[in-house]
């Protein structure tokens, strides 16, 4: 019943699979050229948030967020994890055709074992069926007045929907 | 052009191991929380829908334990920034993804109460293994 997923709720995954890599990437950048920060000066934390490429490490995070949420929404956490984690591999690939960077063999291991775990998990259901969640959802339909399409299902019993 | 600085002080081996584990605790604390959050408020898309983004965003702000997600969230963002101060990328990266995904996968299970059959957990330890071969 849900497993099935609308161009739209892939493309929302795959924003959430680029966002967070690219993202990571600049704080990672930014932060390394930063001194070394000491736990007992903590607000050092704080100056780093404005520099430039944390500041686009944050951007890209935001958007990674929101997208996030709303995948979290409709999906399984065990679901939504590691379907995104197919963007280290996009990440990858840019590197080696769109900077050159070449890629070892044990590299080349990790992009073929996240696209198959990709593969495994994409093809399963998206979401843990629920029943006392599923109610409120019938209630909705029927108040936009769907009552005769959408009959109130029992636990346990098979759904129409 | 910005020289980034020397790396003057290379923390020991378990104050290494007890940076990771921060941003793997917060972390996976934060998700469960937020997925436990969202899930709670229901099809994000279907709000939005029949209330716009205005009430799609007042759905998600008037859940308190949405807050709590983000405040985990946060501290595993904090931990990150320093984590990646004293290590370097290609260690703390792979670390923390990996076995960010294991950790998940056992509080979803526990916490979420998600159906976390073999093709998930073999999922999850197949991206798990990836992402550690292809970050580290």
């Amino acid at each position: 019943m849900k497993s099935k997923l609308t161009l739209r709720q892939y493309l929302i995954l795959l924003t959430v699979a680029v966002c967070a890599p690219l993202g990571d990437t600049c704080l990672s950048r930014g932060m390394t050229q930063m001194p070394a920060i000491s736990a007992a000066h903590p607000a050092t934390l704080i100056a780093a948030v404005f520099t430039p490429w944390v500041a686009s490490g944050i951007a890209l995070l935001i958007t990674f967020f929101a997208c996030y949420l709303t995948a979290l929404s409709w999906a399984d956490l065990t679901f939504v994890l590691p379907a995104t984690a197919f963007g280290n591999v996009i990440v990858a690939l840019l590197a080696r055709f769109w900077l050159q960077e070449p890629i070892s063999l044990e590299r080349w291991a990790g992009i073929v074992l996240i696209t198959v775990g990709v593969g495994f998990v994409a093809q399963g259901p998206s979401m843990t069926e629920r029943p006392e969640r599923d109610a409120p959802a019938e209630s909705l339909a029927v108040e936009d007045g769907q009552r005769e399409a959408a009959p109130a299902c029992l636990p346990g019993q098979e759904r129409a929907r | 052009m910005t020289v980034p600085y020397p790396q003057t002080h290379v923390p020991g081996f378990w104050a290494g191991v007890a940076m990771i584990a921060a941003v793997v605790l917060c972390s996976t604390a934060g998700e469960v929380l937020t997925a436990a959050a969202m899930k709670s408020i229901g099809d994000l898309d279907g709000i939005r829908a029949r209330s716009g983004l205005g009430g799609a965003v007042r759905a998600v702000v008037t859940c308190p334990l949405f807050f709590c997600g983000v405040g985990f969230l946060a501290l595993a963002f904090f931990s990150l920034l320093f984590a990646l101060n004293h290590l370097n990328l290609s260690l703390v990266a792979p670390s923390a993804a990996s076995l960010t995904l294991v950790t998940n996968a056992i509080a979803g299970k526990i916490f979420l109460k998600e159906n976390v059959d073999k093709r998930r957990w073999t999922a999850a330890v197949l991206v798990c293994i990836g992402v550690y071969l292809l970050a580290h």
